[in-house]
């Protein structure tokens, strides 16, 4: 994006900013609303995080210990009634952990907060398309996050609060012979909530990316994140609409006496599962695609180099998009369907891979070459490269329907989604941190505090979740409360790694604490040359309101 | 396009979708039914003309899943050869002391017989009410279709195990919309 032909922006007549009530809770202005989204995500994902460090403390030495001490402060139960509690309660802390992480951290982050800010500042737009709709989606996934820790709190139905039956939400442990309390149905409503809040969010990115460009950018001149937005929010607005559906069956089979997935009326439990999955394979994509955009953007500013197959990169996104709305039966080859509809799955899902190589490449290429400058940004979107393509790896082994029979729900498929997503998605939200902090908030970071957080957290993250591809090849299964004692060697190592993790946590607040006392003002393009889409052409941070005089993009070249 | 009119576009793809949703169930069931998908028997209204030589075992299983029943197989298997069309027959009692609303689910193992295996009569078709004590036999008159051994991938079929699970139906209320389906 040419940057001469974008007049500086000095605004200042403009820039009024409501009074603070005003503009953080009714706010309708794109930035806001982003910043209000990335503040929920860390809340929410304090929350998520929490949570798995009970996991890890539980799964830290056999037996079942620490739980079953908290189930004894909480409900003042003892001895073997306590065990039993805390069995149930950490079915409940892996079910809201991978909820929360999913529908409250990954997704506000990411689309919410990234999407909100930078979206309208990359096509040159001066808001998203109906800020008002941009605020009811924030505030609607709050309420969706309070009713899922309402959920968390009101009985579920095996003696502990909460729901415990696993973030896939299968019946029969869904239904009201699994759960019959209440907190099922709390969570079938936050999921709704949260559902239109974000089908809500998609139209909106729809509608502001294919109507707002900047004259002259065409779709084909778009910047990678703003095409990663549109496929994401295309397959929000598909595939979400079918969870609503299947969530609706569920409640009304638990409240009002239908049978849709209950077999006693004619029904089918798999058939949740099929409809789940039509919307959980999509959703995982939809948790990565975005950060795919972001990291193209940081390798290839970075490298000082235009990212390499700019085309192919759009649409290898588009094409992840449509493939993964045809390969979900591969996260259920064990319900026994046919041989040949388990090869169709095993053949489509490695489909993907294709796209998924084509952008590794790209970004390797893009490098390749480069001048690059190892900044923070830089070291977590290499870090990202190296461990998705890991998860990518162990993803084309367990596509495979004959060895996912052996290691179907083990935690070599734990430790394969959290490389994807715990280390992919969440590297790439801490590398688009780290590349547009300064641009959003006006202040520059200690690049130490940044290299260090990338550090520690690259060590503990690989240290939490490597392991487990040994238990898993070992034959460990998930959602289990303990384990035989030859698991725990490893057990200990991830748990060890959780605590290492939790310093790599320190050092991210630290770090964000210390640029807020230090205040060191930021550049408007503390990036260089490399940093060629058009928020690099605002101050840092941008004018309340932006682009009053739209930047015309008239130079080839996309992004 | 102006801004409202793509917003309607996607407002109503994301309601085609959810519409979606709701039609797999039908849909679904009709899957299941025409392609024998998890083992989901045929109906049929007569038996076909021709008899083959193969033979195979049918083996009978009988589950209850939550009704006061008493329910087993009068027998444990039988050789049918295919086209030709048999008799079986289960056994139910009625251990309460009330009459209970009982409906039967069933499929064959293994699943890809589900195609061939045709019932020209069945139990399992309606609601049945067994009266207290008492003691019902229920017919089944099933055939294998012929065409199983032409078909690749389904010729290797030596046994086919037709199973039952009687539930009881004043658990909920769908029992006769449930009966009509299938």
């Amino acid at each position: 994006m040419p940057m001469d032909q974008v007049a500086a922006h000095g605004h200042d007549d403009h820039d009024h900013k409501p009074g603070f009530f005003t503009r953080w809770f009714f706010s309708t202005n794109h930035k806001d609303i982003g910043t209000l989204y990335l503040v929920f995500a860390l809340i929410a994902g304090i929350v998520g995080y929490s949570l798995s460090g009970l996991i890890r403390l539980e799964l830290a030495e056999p037996g079942i210990g620490p739980l079953t001490g908290l189930m004894e402060v909480l409900y003042g139960t003892t001895g073997q009634q306590a065990i039993e509690q805390a069995k149930s309660f950490y079915n409940v802390v892996i079910t809201y952990h991978g909820l929360i992480m999913i529908f409250f951290m990954v997704m506000p982050a990411l689309i919410g907060g990234f999407g909100n800010w930078f979206v309208p500042l990359m096509i040159g737009a001066p808001d998203m398309a109906f800020p008002r709709m941009n605020n009811i989606s924030f505030w609607l996934t709050v309420v969706a996050f309070i009713i899922a820790m309402i959920s968390f709190l009101v009985p579920g139905g095996n003696g502990v609060n909460g729901f415990g039956g696993g973030w896939v939400l299968y019946p029969p442990l869904s239904s009201t012979a699994g759960h019959a309390g209440p907190s099922m149905d709390l969570l079938i409503l936050s999921l709704h909530t949260a559902g239109i809040a974000s089908i809500l969010g998609a139209i909106n990115f729809i509608v502001t990316i294919l109507n707002m460009r900047a004259p002259g950018m065409t779709l084909h001149k778009m910047p990678l994140f703003a095409w990663s937005m549109l496929v994401t929010a295309v397959l929000l607005l598909l595939a979400l609409p079918v969870l609503a559906g299947a969530l609706t069956m569920l409640l009304t089979d638990r409240n009002f006496g239908s049978q849709f997935f209950d077999p006693s009326g004619g029904g089918d439990p798999i058939m949740f599962q099929h409809l789940f999955w039509f919307f959980g394979h999509p959703e995982v994509y939809i948790m990565i695609l975005p950060a795919f955009g972001i990291i193209s953007h940081i390798v290839s500013t970075f490298s000082k180099k235009p990212i390499f197959g700019y085309l192919g990169m759009a649409y290898a996104m588009v094409s992840i998009g449509a493939i993964g709305f045809i390969v979900w039966a591969h996260h259920m080859y064990t319900v026994g369907m046919p041989s040949d509809m388990k090869a169709y799955f095993v053949a489509a899902t490695m489909v993907i891979a294709v796209p998924t190589g084509i952008k590794i490449f790209s970004w390797i290429a893009t490098m390749w070459g480069g001048s690059i400058d190892f900044s923070v940004p830089m070291v977590w979107a290499i870090g990202f490269i190296f461990l998705f393509t890991l998860g990518g790896v162990t993803g084309v082994v367990l596509a495979n329907a004959g060895i996912d029979h052996a290691l179907h729900d083990t935690y070599y498929v734990v430790a394969h989604f959290h490389y994807v997503l715990s280390l992919g998605a969440v590297f790439g939200l801490f590398a688009g941190w780290y590349y547009w902090y300064e641009k959003m908030f006006g202040l520059k970071y200690n690049k130490f505090i940044g290299y260090m957080h990338f550090w520690v957290m690259f060590a503990a993250s690989n240290l939490i979740f490597f392991p487990q591809h040994f238990l898993g090849l070992n034959g460990m299964p998930r959602r289990y409360v303990d384990y035989p004692e030859a698991f725990e060697l490893w057990n200990y190592v991830s748990s060890m790694g959780y605590a290492l993790s939790m310093v790599a946590t320190l050092l991210f607040f630290f770090g964000m604490i210390e640029s807020v006392i230090r205040r060191r003002k930021a550049e408007a393009n503390p990036w260089g040359e490399g940093a060629t889409t058009l928020e690099w052409t605002l101050p840092s941070p941008p004018p309340f309101h932006q682009f009053n005089e739209l930047p015309v993009v008239k130079t080839e070249g996309g992004h | 396009m102006n801004n409202s009119r793509i917003a309607i576009f996607a407002t109503l793809g994301a309601l085609f979708m959810l519409g979606l949703a709701f039609a797999s169930k039908p849909l679904y069931d009709t899957f299941c039914r025409v392609t024998g998908f998890g083992g989901t028997t045929q109906i049929a209204q007569q038996a076909p003309d021709r008899i083959s030589e193969r033979e195979v075992t049918v083996r009978f299983d009988a589950n209850v899943a939550n009704a006061p029943l008493k329910f087993k197989a009068a027998q444990t298997e039988l050789p049918v050869q295919l086209g030709a069309h048999s008799l079986a027959f289960y056994e139910v009692t009625n251990t309460a002391a009330s009459d209970v609303s009982v409906i039967a689910s069933y499929n064959v193992t293994p699943h890809k017989a589900g195609r061939f295996f045709s019932k020209l009569e069945c139990f399992c078709f309606e609601e049945r009410i067994i009266k207290a004590g008492e003691t019902k036999k229920l017919p089944v008159i099933f055939f294998v279709d012929p065409a199983m051994e032409d078909e690749r991938g389904a010729s290797d079929i030596r046994t086919i195990t037709l199973s039952y699970t009687f539930f009881n139906t004043d658990e909920f209320t769908g029992a006769t919309k449930t009966a009509s389906l299938n």
